[in-house]
This record gives C-alpha cells, sequence and structure tokens, in this order.
C-alpha cells in the first residue's frame, strides 16, 4: 500500500481517540496526540511529494490505490480510491502542514478552555475530512470529504455551543453549505449519467473524448461551481462565513482561511479538463470570482471587528482563486490558494494572538499603540499584511501577479481591471486594521490594558514559522516574464492543472507588475493618510455619506435581504399553509367523515324510537317490499 | 271447504291480527294480535295441507304451535315482570331503546 | 426439508405473548425478561437468515407453502431481497422497544408487552407473506396492537390519535380487500383453478382499464400508509399521541408497510397503471418530499416535526420507487432501513428527553448538550444519519435513490434533492433550540444523562448506522438480484403498453449511454 493512502488515517485515529477517551485524558495528551496524528499525515504527505519529485515523469504522473468498492447497484459503482498527483501533493502539504501549525497554536489558545478534548477531537475530524477531500479518486468520495468538513466547520464555529449567536453561526454555515451542495449533487449526477462514472480519470477521459455534449458539460460545470460557491463562500452564498468568526480564531484561521473554504477552489482544478470544455462556464467563474473580490474587499473597509475584517478579506481572496481558475489560469489560482493558506494562516493566528493579549477583544475601535506591547506578534503580523497587499518580493504579489497576468493576457480587461482594484482595496483595509490596532495611542479598556501580554512560545512559533512561508513561498512561482522555466510550482502542476494561455509581451508583463506593485503602495499610502495622519478624516467621510457607510458595514443588507425575502416568507408561508391547508383542509376533511359519521346517525336516529309500533311497522314494510320484489 | 276459502279466512284472520297489533295501545293486546297472527298462519298451512294433501303442512302447525306455546309463555313473564317495575302495560311506556 | 425458519420467525413472538398471559401482572422483571427472550431468538432466526440467505437468488427463499383456506388461500411464506431486510430491521428494533419500556411504561406493562408481540408477529408476517390473502390478514393484524398501544399507553389525545389512524388506515385496506377478490376472480377466469400466489398474479394479464382501478384501490391502501401526500395527516397525530416504543415502530417498520405493499404488489401486479400513474405518483412523492419538510421546520413538537420529516423521507423512497429503475430500487430498499433506524432513533431520543421532563415543547428545552453530553452527542450522530451525511447510512440509501430518480427524470431529481438542505435546516434547527445555548428553564438543569439501560439502546442503531454507511455493500449484495429482477420486470412488462401509447415514459437504466458503466482506469 503506497504511504499516501494512510495519510488521512492517522487524524482520524486521532480523532477517535480523542471522542472516546478525551475527557480522561489531560490537555496536554490532548494536544499531544491530535497533533502528533497530524504530523504524522505531514511526514507521509512529504514522502509522497518527494517520491514524487524522484520519479520526475515528464508526462502526468497519477497514482490510485482502490482501498474497497464502497456503493455498488446496478451501473452506478463508487470506488473507496485515493489518488495521488502534483495537484493533491501541494494540497496535502499545505493542510497538514498549515493544519499541524495550528494544532500546535490551538494548544496555547485553548488552554483555559473546559471543553479541549472535544476541540481538538474535532479539529482532528476535520484534518481528516480535508485530506480525504484532496485524496479522493471520485467526485463522490470528494463529496464525502465535503460534507465532512462541512459537518467540523458546524461544530468547530458552534464550539462554545451555549452562546446562541455560535450555535446560530454554525447551523448557518451548514445551511448555505448545503444549498451548494444540492447544486453539488446535482453536477455529479448529471456527469455520472452522461459518463457512466464519477472519478476524475474517467470524467476528464469522457470529455476529450467527446463523450459529453456542450450544453451537459456546461450545465454540470455551472452545478459544480453552485457547490464550490458554497463551500468558498463566494456571491451569492457568502454570507456564513462573517458569522463563523464565532468560532476560536485558530478554527478561523485553518478552516475559514487555509483550507476548507478553499475546497471549492480544489475542485475547480481539479476539473479543470471539464470546465476547459465548457468556457461558459468559465467565464461565470471569473466573473463570479472577480466580483466577489471586488465585493467583500468595499465591505472589509469598514468593519470593526478584526476577525470580520480578515473574513471579508478571504472572502475577497477566494474571489481572487476564482478569477484565476475561470480565465484558465488554474495553476495561478492553485498558487494563490497555497500562499493564501500561508499569509492568511498568520494573519488569522497573529489576530488570535492580540485577541488573547487583549483578554478577548475583538474591536479595532479599542485596540491602538498595540506595536509596543507586542514585539513578536507586530512584525508577523506586518509581514502577513504585506504580503496579502501584494507588496513585491513577499508570496501575495507573486500570486495575485500570476492571476491578473493571466486575466489580462487572455484580453479579459475587465476582470483584470476588477482584480487590480481589489489589490488596491486589499491593500487598504489590511493597513487601515494594521494601524488602526498596532499604532497610534492606545484605546484599550482599562482590563485589556491590565492584562497585556505577548503570547507564548508555543503560539508565537507557528507564527514565526508561518511569515517565513509567506515571505518565501512566493519564490516558487516566479513570473514567467523572468524566463519560461522560472515558476518551478506551475511546471510542478503542469500535467495535472494547466497554467492560462496568452501571453503578454515581456515588456507588458514588467509593466502589469508595476501597475499592482503600486496600487498596493498606494493603498498602504492612503491607509497611512486616513488613519495615522488625518485621523479625523475617516470619521469625516462615514459622517458625510452615513447610508454608504451603512450599507457596507452590513455587507450590503445581504443577510437581511435573504431573511426578508428567503427565510421569513417560507416560514411564514408554511405556517400559513400549516393552519389552512394541513390543519384547515386536509384534516377539516378526515375529521369531516367523522363529523358526517356521525350527522347520518343523528339524523336517522329518528327511526329508533324504541316504541315496538314502529319497529312492527317497519318489519311490515320491510316484508311486503320482499314479497312485492320476489312476487313481480 | 276449499282450500281457497280456509286460506282467504287466515289471510282476513292475519289482517285482522296486524291491524290490531298497531291499533292496540297495551302489551297484552298486542300479544294477543300476534297470536292470531300465528294461528292465522297456522290455518293457511292447514288449508293448503288439505288442497295439496300433504301431511308434512300438517306436521309443521304442531311446531308452530309448540313455538307459539313457548314464545307466550316467555312473552307473558316478561309482560308481568315489566308491568312489576313499570305498574302500566301501555306499549308506549317502553322506550328505553330511543336512540 | 428445512426447519420452517420464517414460520419460526413470525410466531415466535406470538408465542411469547401467550406465555406472557401467565405471568401475573406484578412480576414486571419476569414479564420483561420472557418478553425479551422471545424477541431476542427472534432477531437471532432473522440474523441466522440473513446471513445463509444467497445474495446471487432472485426468488423467493426459505419457502413454506400448504394449503390453508382453499379458493387460492394458503399459507405461503417466503424471503426474497425485498423482505428481508424489512425483517431484521423489525425484529432488531422489537427488543430495544421492550427494553425502552421498563423505565418509559409505569402501569399496565403486561399488556403493552403482549401488544409489542402480538405486533411483532403482524409485521413480520407482512413482509414474509407470498400470499395475497395471507399478506391481508397480517396487514390488518397489525393494526390491532397498535390500536391498543396508543389508545391505552398515550397521550391526552390519543383517542382520537387512534382512532383517525385506524379508520384512516382500515378505509383504504377494505378497498384493497375488495381488490384482492377481483383479482381472484380474474384469474380464476383467466386460467380455471384459484391462486393468490402472487407470482402467479404476476403472470396475469389484465385490460389497462381493469388494472387502473386495481391499482388505485391497492395503491389507495399503500398511499395511506406510507403516508403519501396528501393522505398523511393521521401521522403526526398518531406520533404525537403514542408512546415512545408505540411511535418507534410505527415510523420504522409500519410505514415501511406502504412502501412495500407499491413495490411487491401494486406495482408488478399491474404494470400498464404504472406506467399511466408513475407521474401522478412522483408528483406526490415530490410534493411530500417538499411539504413534509417545510411542515416539519414550523413544528414546535419534536415529535410532530419527526412525524413530518417521516413524510419527506418516505416521499423520496416513493420518488425513487416511481423511477422503477434497479438502483431506484435499491436505494428505496435501503433508505427503508435507513429511515427506519435514523427516525426510530430519534424517537428514542425524544423518549429519553419526555421521560425526564414530560414535554416535547422544542421551547421547553435548550442548553441539554451542556447536561446530558454523551445524549447530544448520540443524538446527534442520529440527526446527521437522518439528513444524510456521508459516513452514515443515509447518505448511501439517499445517493442511490438520487442516482436512480435522476436516471428516469431530471427534473425530478432536482425538485428531490431539495430535501438535502430542508433536512438540514428543521434538524439542525430543531437540535440547535434544544441541545444548544444556555440552560434557561429549571426542567433541563435537572436532567441527567443517559443511563447504560439508555445507552444499550442507542450504541447498537449507532453502530448499524456506521456499517451501512460505510460497508454498505454488505447489505446491497444481498438485494441486489431481486431488485434487479422487479425492475426488469415492470419495464418489460409496461414496455408494450408505453410503446402503444406513447414514446419511451421509463428511460433505459441509468449509465445507459455508457453502456460499459463502471469504473475506467
Amino acid at each position: 500500500m503506497p504511504a499516501f493512502t494512510l495519510i488521512p488515517f492517522a487524524p482520524a485515529a486521532g480523532a477517535l481517540v480523542l471522542f472516546f477517551f478525551g475527557r480522561r485524558l489531560g490537555r496536554k495528551a490532548v494536544s499531544l496526540i491530535a497533533s502528533a496524528a497530524v504530523a504524522v499525515s505531514l511526514a507521509l504527505s512529504v514522502v509522497a511529494f518527494l517520491n514524487l519529485l524522484s520519479r520526475g515523469a515528464s508526462g502526468p504522473d497519477v497514482t490510485i490505490h482502490r482501498l474497497f468498492t464502497w456503493i455498488s447497484s446496478g451501473a452506478l459503482r463508487v470506488e473507496a480510491a485515493l489518488r495521488f498527483d502534483a495537484l493533491a501533493a501541494v494540497m496535502t502539504l499545505v493542510v497538514s502542514g498549515v493544519g499541524l501549525l495550528i494544532h500546535v497554536y490551538s494548544a496555547g489558545y485553548m488552554t483555559r478552555d473546559r471543553d479541549v478534548a472535544r476541540y481538538f477531537a474535532c479539529l482532528n475530524l476535520f484534518t481528516f475530512a480535508m485530506l480525504l477531500l484532496v485524496l479522493a479518486d471520485n467526485l463522490i468520495l470528494l463529496f464525502v470529504g465535503w460534507e465532512g468538513v462541512g459537518l467540523c466547520s458546524y461544530l468547530l464555529i458552534g464550539f462554545w455551543f451555549e452562546k446562541p449567536s455560535a450555535a446560530a453561526a454554525g447551523k448557518k454555515a451548514f445551511l448555505v453549505n448545503r444549498i451548494g451542495d444540492a447544486g453539488f449533487l446535482l453536477g455529479i449526477l448529471f456527469l455520472l449519467v452522461a459518463t457512466g462514472t464519477t472519478s476524475f480519470a474517467g470524467i476528464d477521459e469522457a470529455v476529450t473524448a467527446g463523450a459529453i455534449t456542450p450544453s451537459l458539460a456546461v450545465c454540470s460545470a455551472l452545478l459544480l461551481l453552485i457547490g464550490a460557491v458554497g463551500k468558498s463562500a463566494q456571491i451569492p452564498l457568502s454570507v456564513w462565513l462573517p458569522d463563523a468568526m464565532e468560532g476560536p480564531t485558530p478554527v478561523s484561521a485553518l478552516i475559514h482561511a487555509a483550507t476548507m473554504v478553499t475546497a471549492g477552489v480544489y475542485l475547480i482544478a481539479r476539473m479543470n479538463v471539464l470546465y476547459a470544455f465548457a468556457p461558459i462556464a468559465g467565464q461565470v467563474v471569473a466573473w463570479v470570482g472577480a466580483l466577489t473580490a471586488v465585493y467583500a474587499g468595499t465591505i472589509a473597509l469598514v468593519q470593526n471587528d478584526i476577525k470580520r475584517v480578515l473574513a471579508y478579506s478571504t472572502i475577497s481572496q477566494l474571489g481572487y482563486m476564482f478569477l484565476g481558475c475561470g480565465v484558465g489560469a488554474y495553476a495561478a489560482g492553485v498558487f494563490h490558494l497555497f500562499t493564501h493558506a500561508f499569509f492568511k494562516g498568520l494573519l488569522f493566528l497573529a489576530a488570535g494572538s492580540v485577541i488573547h493579549a487583549l483578554s478577548g477583544e475583538q474591536d479595532l475601535r479599542k485596540m491602538g499603540g498595540l506595536r509596543k506591547h507586542l514585539p513578536l506578534t507586530y512584525p508577523v503580523f506586518l509581514i502577513g499584511a504585506l504580503a496579502i497587499a501584494g507588496v513585491p518580493f513577499l508570496s501575495g504579489f507573486f500570486s495575485k501577479d500570476a492571476i491578473l497576468v493571466s486575466a489580462f493576457s487572455q484580453g479579459r480587461w475587465a476582470l483584470g481591471t476588477l482584480g487590480l482594484a481589489g489589490a488596491a482595496l486589499t491593500a487598504f483595509y489590511m493597513f487601515r486594521l494594521v494601524f488602526l490596532a498596532f499604532f497610534g495611542d492606545a484605546r484599550l479598556t482599562l482590563e485589556a490594558k491590565t492584562h497585556l501580554h505577548e503570547s507564548p512560545p508555543v503560539m508565537t512559533w507557528p507564527l514565526l514559522i508561518l511569515a517565513g512561508f509567506s515571505v518565501l513561498a512566493g519564490y516558487l512561482g516566479l513570473p514567467l516574464a523572468l524566463g519560461k522555466n522560472a515558476n518551478l510550482f506551475f511546471r510542478f502542476l503542469e500535467p495535472i492543472v494547466p497554467s492560462a494561455e496568452g501571453h503578454l509581451g515581456r515588456s507588458a508583463e514588467w509593466g502589469l507588475m508595476l501597475l499592482s506593485a503600486a496600487s498596493a503602495v498606494a493603498g498602504i499610502g492612503l491607509a497611512y493618510l486616513f488613519y495615522i495622519r488625518k485621523t479625523a478624516l475617516p470619521g469625516r467621510w462615514a459622517a458625510r455619506r452615513p447610508g454608504l457607510h451603512r450599507l457596507l458595514l452590513h455587507g450590503y443588507h445581504v443577510d437581511n435581504f435573504y431573511g426578508a425575502v428567503v427565510v421569513k416568507p417560507l416560514i411564514r408561508g408554511s405556517e400559513a399553509v400549516y393552519r389552512s391547508f394541513d390543519l384547515g383542509v386536509i384534516d377539516a376533511l378526515v375529521d369531516g367523515t367523522g363529523k358526517a359519521a356521525r350527522f347520518l346517525g343523528r339524523a336517522f336516529a329518528f327511526l329508533q324510537t324504541g316504541w315496538i309500533k314502529d319497529y312492527a311497522l317497519a318489519f311490515l314494510l320491510g316484508v311486503t317490499i320482499f314479497l312485492g320484489a320476489l312476487l313481480f | 271447504m276449499t282450500t281457497g276459502a280456509v286460506v282467504g279466512l287466515s289471510l282476513v284472520l292475519f289482517v285482522l291480527g296486524v291491524i290490531a297489533f298497531f291499533v292496540k295501545r297495551d302489551l297484552l293486546t298486542q300479544f294477543m294480535a300476534v297470536e292470531i297472527m300465528l294461528n292465522a298462519a297456522n290455518l293457511a298451512f292447514l288449508g293448503l295441507a288439505q288442497g295439496a294433501e300433504r301431511l308434512d303442512a300438517q306436521v309443521i302447525v304442531f311446531l308452530v304451535m309448540t313455538v307459539a306455546a313457548a314464545e307466550a309463555a316467555v312473552g307473558l313473564a316478561i309482560i308481568l315482570l315489566v308491568f312489576r317495575r313499570k305498574k302500566s302495560i301501555a306499549s308506549k311506556d317502553f322506550r328505553t331503546l330511543r336512540g | 426439508m428445512h426447519a420452517p425458519l420464517l414460520s419460526l420467525i413470525v410466531f415466535l413472538p406470538l408465542g411469547g405473548a401467550l406465555l406472557l398471559v401467565f405471568i401475573p401482572k406484578e412480576e414486571r422483571r419476569r414479564l420483561l425478561i420472557a418478553a425479551l427472550v422471545f424477541s431476542l431468538a427472534a432477531l437471532a432466526l432473522s440474523i441466522a437468515l440473513a446471513v445463509r440467505f444467497d445474495g446471487n437468488e432472485a426468488g423467493p427463499q426459505f419457502v413454506e407453502d400448504s394449503a390453508w383456506l382453499g379458493y387460492g388461500i394458503r399459507y405461503h411464506l417466503g424471503v426474497d431481497g425485498l423482505s428481508l431486510f424489512l425483517v431484521c430491521l423489525t425484529t432488531f428494533l422489537v427488543p430495544l422497544v421492550l427494553l425502552a419500556s421498563r423505565t418509559s411504561v409505569k402501569d399496565r406493562l403486561k399488556e403493552y408487552l403482549l401488544f409489542m408481540l402480538v405486533l411483532e408477529t403482524g409485521m413480520i408476517g407482512v413482509f414474509l407473506s407470498l400470499n395475497l390473502f395471507l399478506f391481508y390478514v397480517f396487514w390488518e393484524a397489525a393494526l390491532i396492537p397498535m390500536y391498543f398501544l396508543i389508545g391505552m399507553f398515550g397521550g391526552k389525545r390519543r383517542i382520537y390519535a387512534t382512532t383517525k389512524f385506524v379508520l384512516y388506515t382500515m378505509a383504504g385496506s377494505l378497498l384493497m380487500l375488495a381488490g384482492i377478490f377481483v383479482l381472484q376472480a380474474a384469474f380464476a377466469r383467466a386460467s380455471g383453478s384459484y391462486s393468490l400466489n402472487i407470482f402467479d398474479l404476476y403472470r396475469l394479464s389484465l385490460p389497462s382499464g381493469t388494472q387502473a382501478w386495481l391499482f388505485l384501490a391497492f395503491g389507495l391502501a399503500f398511499a395511506i400508509k406510507v403516508p403519501l401526500f396528501p393522505f398523511h395527516t393521521w401521522l403526526p397525530d398518531a406520533h404525537v399521541e403514542a408512546p415512545t416504543g408505540a411511535s418507534v415502530l410505527l415510523a420504522a417498520v409500519l410505514l415501511k408497510m406502504g412502501a412495500y405493499g407499491f413495490i411487491r404488489f401494486a406495482f408488478p401486479l399491474f404494470p400498464d397503471a404504472v406506467a399511466r400513474f408513475a407521474p401522478v405518483l412522483a408528483v406526490l412523492a415530490i410534493i411530500g418530499i417538499i411539504y413534509g419538510g417545510l411542515m416539519a421546520l414550523i413544528q414546535k413538537d419534536i415529535k410532530s416535526l419527526v412525524a413530518y420529516s417521516s413524510v419527506s423521507h418516505m416521499g423520496l423512497i416513493i420518488l425513487a420507487l416511481a423511477a422503477w429503475n434497479t438502483i431506484g430500487l435499491q436505494g428505496a430498499l435501503l433508505q427503508m432501513i435507513n429511515h427506519g433506524l435514523s427516525t426510530g432513533m430519534l424517537f428514542f431520543a425524544v423518549g429519553a428527553l419526555y421521560e425526564r421532563t414530560h414535554s416535547r415543547t422544542i421551547t421547553d428545552y435548550g442548553g441539554v448538550a451542556r447536561k446530558m453530553p454523551v445524549f447530544s452527542a448520540l443524538f446527534l450522530i442520529a440527526v446527521l444519519s437522518s439528513l444524510g451525511l456521508p459516513g452514515l447510512n443515509g447518505f448511501a440509501g439517499e445517493i442511490l435513490c438520487f442516482a436512480g430518480i435522476f436516471a428516469a427524470h431530471k427534473v425530478w431529481a432536482i425538485l428531490a434533492v431539495t430535501t438535502v438542505i430542508l433536512a438540514a435546516a428543521y434538524l439542525l434547527g430543531m437540535y440547535q433550540k434544544v441541545c444548544h445555548g444556555p440552560v434557561v428553564h429549571n426542567r433541563v438543569d435537572a436532567l441527567r444523562d443517559l443511563r447504560p439501560a439508555e445507552l444499550a439502546i442507542f450504541i447498537p442503531i449507532v453502530f448499524l448506522m456506521f456499517w451501512i454507511g460505510l460497508f454498505p455493500g454488505t447489505f446491497l449484495r444481498k438485494t441486489e438480484a431481486t431488485a434487479a429482477r422487479y425492475a426488469a420486470l415492470i419495464q418489460s412488462r409496461s414496455a408494450a403498453y408505453v410503446e402503444a401509447q406513447r414514446p419511451a415514459i421509463l428511460p433505459p437504466e441509468a449509465g445507459g449511454k455508457a453502456a460499459t458503466g463502471g469504473e475506467r482506469r
């Protein structure tokens, strides 16, 4: 059995152990077991990755291992089979690597929580499900992992379930995801009926052999997109992610930044052959991504909760990944997924460090001047912010650039411009956050001030490691302008996940790089102006445009819209139907038969006079009629 | 006597019995009316037996008479008990089974 | 000559009931042990049956056929892929129900156990009868103990609920009885001899008009039982008023009798009618799925919520049947078992709560997870199973159903997958209100977690849920042959009718375009 097949099962075992025996084991043991399980996965991922590299195959290098036949009936056959290739290698490394760091971090962050065992059990279970998702060889097994991470998301967002808002947020996440999943299922069914299989190899083969009509390809691609949109919180199913910040911050880092939400991008990248065959679907993907990137970016401009800023930022960055995939630059999308895992994970964990230091404060308006008090958290946070803003020489710059280049090189000017706009927005709101939290006068509450402290090493080491990756990871994906084979990442993924076609001239590429760097710097500069120099400015702007401010603050009122247009009418309508139809019509009919029977009974009761004479008369009549009928 | 006459007589008797049953208001006379009806039936049997010269019809008469006697005994006993209860034999006083 | 395994399984519980008559009603322990012994014996025998059942054989096995009342009425039992696991489900759940009664039934335990055992006999007999009349006898026989169980041990409106339940079901059944006699006469006319053996009757060729009427007669009885919209309103009342054990068996087994009736009788006996009425059935089923889900969303009583969810789930099963292909049929069969397990467990869970607080109203709870963590974890597993989370049993059945439905009619499938969203909405909503949130009520504050006896009820069900979820092949393998045969039976016999009237309504088997199917490497 090849090494990679064991990758998901170490955390699975960890989860089992912790679910059953966790409470008896004590905090240290629990965090150790959980982290060790993920470490095992990481080790195995590294081994498998190195194996893959050492083989150095020229074409696609895919290893499939079939565990057993899971569901089989008639023409439907679902195998429990795992698949390892370049894309799987990247994903498993990211999931287990970042996962391990977050597990270690959690050991510090969650020390004082009474439900530590349940936390780590769920975290391990999540890691198992996510690894299963990226290693699955067919759509249905992927769906198993997909739902599994959805479940763990529910369990972890609602971890502090006694808090009504947390419980509600968990349920909302699961439900919105499920809406996407309904579409996903339909997409799987379309492909199944058209190709007779759900395995990636089978579908790719069928598509290239022309077994699917273009309209069917578009249909299934769009349905799969619905699933991806739900999982990756894109328009119109983005509403669950900001609320998901109710969960513990390491959960937000792992699930809602680095891994689970990227499952949608992974799905599209995995199905790139199908999407290539359905260009209209690709268009939709790209536009959804671009619009979401800008949409979320604008909302992030005015948020006051540090985690919500990061949440909207994640939605926005996911939009970039979708944009990349939509224009056919799947490898670019995956590259951004890769770098994003590091710097977003870093940002969330660092934010967690800040929150931890301030004894739970998350409101930016009650922070300030923290850079003096958090000598480790501040620099790493800054690195993360620079990376996400797309400042040159850090990872975010390279990955964002790759996407923008792909867009422009195919003449997709509108999308590219949206991308640039988004980049500027990103830089601005990120540094607004940095300046508000770490610079200026301290606006801390008394309580926060008294307990202000830097985080323990178990929390700061992961931060440092992530910061390192945030800086260096980009160099794996050097722009093509520097030479055809400069982009190691793309070359690695090439056989499985293509990068875009289309070419910009050398100078155009350099020009674009300058432009994106400039937009990043501009964004930072503007933030500097607003939040360091003329700190009264934001307040005045908001005061002069209260409607706009409110609109952005409440996320374009999308939540309210859904509540008013979907949820409330559904519930009120159902209640009305229940009362009027179910009870009023159907049940009334049923009870009506009973009433009718009773009515008939009473109606004819007059015949029962109790008087023997009347009975005799009836008898006589009856006999007469009977005789008459007999004789005539 | 011809069969027709006998059967005719029995029919008349039967009808008289029926009318009596419906006209009379007390249990005892209604009971007597029932007896008349039964005997009318017996007469019809006898008349037809004589006409067809069959013996089995005459045997049936005995059966009917026995049944009538038994029924009279039971019925009169019931009327007696019921009278003791209600101090009346007017049939309209016994309507407890009214629906 | 083999031992009459099936008769034993059918009548062991009845024998137990007879024995119970002689045990004094004060000796609760002895009564319970006796009842358990007999029902566990039936379970053991049905496990043996399942193990020795040959999955490659499509026809009935362990057949027992002896003369009874003449005119085609024979004592004819047999088990095949359609009935095997329904029998196992029944014999599995009854001991659990009996176990639960130790604490939930305070007085008249003897009568309760008696009725349960008689009910078990009736239910198993329904699934094993291959003679139409014998089937009818058992069908009605299952009603009577249920009437008493709800009427004697139920809640405030129990008389209303149980009367409604019995009269509603019986009205449908009477039409079916009339249909049975018509069939009997038709067969006698056609072949010169009497038979009520369903396999003989399958081969009977009736004019389409007669088929349509008979299908409606039979179908009504089964539609009421399933329950299919709009014949469903008896179910919420019955469930709410019934005692826990009766609810479990009502939802888990009795409802399946309706679906089973469709597969075993209504569809194969009247194939032309199937082609004609399948769309109607599908529409009603789809309405049931969505309507049941929406109604469940707004219920204030946990039990009526689960009742409406049953309407929704059974709708999916009927829809999969209406698709009438092997995959859909397999999916429906598996989902019947799955629904029995998950809904059964949900009712056990509600029962556990009710025993402690005497309330089924959702708003009376909140924060239960803090007070009863083990219970809440198990409750969550039941909820997840019911909403079809992959890894648990619900998903395996649902994916097969969806695939089968999709192969027949894409539009049906598109509407049906909404159940995925609705189920999550009403189940998680309920779970959140009951188990999550802060503890506000004193009643909840005083809650204590599951006792070992209660755990003994939940653990076996959870074990089965994971087994079916992870390794459904164990079960699918046994039912495949029969399912394929029944699917082929209808498709071939109604194809002629369909060709005469309309172009293909029932498309070829799923994956027909890629005729080779299967995995590619």
